[in-house]
């Protein structure tokens, strides 16, 4: 069943994208998700990008629920169950993190906990950056497909240069699909381990409608992280996705 | 120990994975008959994709006593449905494709597309209780199933199992007029609504749902008890199985084999092996050599 908590912040972070802050006593893992519902109107997964008690779902409008959600104000409630799922795996090293728009916010309470890391944060233009502020002090490296802030062109590309020339233990990445699917080929073409958080269609969120499924593997329940093993392994990554009847469907 | 044979299918154990859970992709399915479970029923499928109820579909009861799920039937239309039976059937072990239909027209077609593609059998849903038009409202109709049973009969060699709703006063009618099945699966899940307080609104966007797990399985062994003192046809029973415990007392009641749902989400997708072993535990205890001597026991005939 689901627990009500109250809006006590809204902050914008970049276009489209809104961080709605609330306190709630779970104790989520960076990575993990929740399944939040707005009665009488939607319920959709959104992924932790706070993870003290004054917790915070950092929101881009995509859809009916999330355009709605961005209507709310402080002092409105949401409907939330969760955490749910497997979330990141930290491991002692150096660390690269490439995160592309609003993927950053499921890379957020991670970044907060890794230790010896290099970010990179990206989006196809400066103004749909997320979290510039909150980790200016770590010195990100910025990438826009535009060019209208830091480096110009794909995030893919900026952390190939990295990896090159330097030595990773893990690759950690969330964005767009193709960055994320192009980003595990590179850390497997240079030997390195890579986590991924995955994004699919979602129902249930509890491992039982089969909705969320990509080669057989729940992104709701054996994700939304997955390792290096299943996502080399996964032929459907980057190519094809469920439709929320089940047929699969090209991905554009 | 516990391998099973019905109609001619040759299941390894009589735990069959049931429909709608885990069971739209093939290759979720092979991952189910690799977990360990004796069979696989796909999730239903009709004739036209159809995209389900919006979210939420389904609410999670505290203390695991189950869910409640309005999905909608949500599927990708039986004419992209080929490629995940060819998937499903890597798997080893027997397929049987679940269909729902409004007309025994509806049913024969595709029932006999389910047969092109290759399973092992066909399951009729005769009993979602929250799709209009279809399940349970067509399988409330003792006339109406008498002639989807018939008609599909006539028209597949594969076996054909009608899955029958609880949710009726007259089972032991239904049941009669769906007795020229192979075999009759009991039961589907129970009508029910679960209403969030504070949003003073039903969780389910189509406001009644189906109930499963633990919470009905004194109404599914009490289904299976019932039919099957009644008639010949052999039963499958599904509600509510969580344990080998579980399994075992649907076998008593009468039950030749199993299906698994809900349990999946209370113990994982490891749920199939578990089970099996917890029965073999207590067989092994209680000097049983086979599964089969244990079918109907507990009827007084």
């Amino acid at each position: 069943m689901y627990r009500v908590v109250e809006i006590k912040e809204i902050v914008d972070e970049a276009k489209n994208v809104k961080t709605f802050r609330f306190e709630d006593e779970s104790r989520p893992e960076p990575g993990q998700f929740y399944m939040v519902w707005l009665p009488g109107i939607d319920e959709f997964p959104m992924s932790i990008s706070y993870i003290g008690n004054l917790k915070g779902f950092t929101v881009k409008k995509i859809g009916a629920g999330t355009s709605r959600m961005h209507e709310l104000h402080v002092g409105d409630r949401l409907w939330i169950r969760g955490p749910y799922g497997n979330g990141f795996e930290i491991r002692a090293g150096k660390a690269l993190v490439v995160g592309g728009g609003s993927g950053m916010a499921t890379l957020a309470p991670l970044i907060e906990k890794l230790e010896n890391k290099d970010i990179i944060i990206a989006a196809k233009s400066k103004d749909e950056l997320v979290f510039l502020n909150r980790f200016r002090d770590l010195k990100p490296i910025i990438a826009t497909d535009d060019g209208s802030m830091g480096y110009r062109g794909f995030a893919t590309d900026l952390a190939e240069e990295l990896l090159a020339k330097n030595d990773y233990d893990m690759v950690y990445t969330c964005g767009p699909e193709p960055m994320m699917s192009a980003m595990v080929q590179i850390a497997k073409k240079y030997g390195v381990e890579i986590q991924a958080s995955l994004e699919r269609f979602m129902k249930c969120g509890i491992g039982i409608c089969d909705s969320c499924s990509i080669n057989g593997y729940r992104v709701c329940v054996d994700g939304p992280v997955f390792k290096s093993s299943i996502l080399f392994s996964m032929t459907e990554l980057g190519k094809v996705r469920r439709a929320p009847s089940g047929k699969k469907e090209e991905l554009g | 120990m516990l391998s099973v044979s019905l109609n001619g299918m040759f299941f390894k154990n009589p735990l069959i994975l049931a429909s709608g859970v885990l069971d739209e992709s093939g290759d979720t399915m092979v991952r189910i008959a690799r977990a360990g479970a004796g069979g696989i029923v796909t999730k239903s499928i009709g004739s036209e994709e159809r995209v389900g109820y919006p979210n939420p579909v389904i609410c999670e009861l505290p203390d695991g006593m189950g869910i409640i799920n309005a999905v909608g039937l949500a599927n990708p239309g039986i004419d992209s449905y080929g490629d995940e039976i060819k998937i499903a059937k890597k798997g080893g072990v027997p397929v049987i494709g679940s269909i729902f239909g409004s007309s025994p027209e509806e049913f024969v077609f595709l029932a006999k597309k389910m047969e092109g593609y290759g399973v092992d059998a066909v399951e009729l849903n005769l009993s979602c209780p929250h799709a209009r038009g279809y399940g349970m409202e067509v399988g409330t109709d003792k006339g109406l199933v008498e002639e989807i049973v018939s008609e599909v009969k006539k028209a597949v060699r594969v076996p054909v199992w009608a899955k029958l709703t609880p949710n009726t006063h007259s089972l032991i009618e239904i049941a009669k007029s769906a007795s020229a099945a192979d075999a009759l699966v009991l039961i589907n899940t129970v009508r029910g609504m679960a209403i969030d307080i504070d949003a003073r609104l039903p969780v389910l966007s189509n406001r009644l749902g189906g109930l499963s797990g633990p919470c009905i399985k004194p109404i599914g062994v009490r289904a299976v008890y019932e039919v099957s003192s009644e008639l010949d046809t052999p039963v499958v029973g599904v509600g509510g199985i969580t344990s080998g415990r579980d399994a075992i007392e649907y076998i008593m009641a009468g039950a030749k084999a199993v299906e698994v749902g809900t349990a999946v989400y209370l113990r994982g997708i490891s749920v199939f092996s578990q089970i099996a072993r917890e029965m073999e535990e207590w067989m092994l205890k209680n000097d049983v050599g086979s599964i089969d001597e244990l079918v109907g026991v507990a009827q007084r005939r």
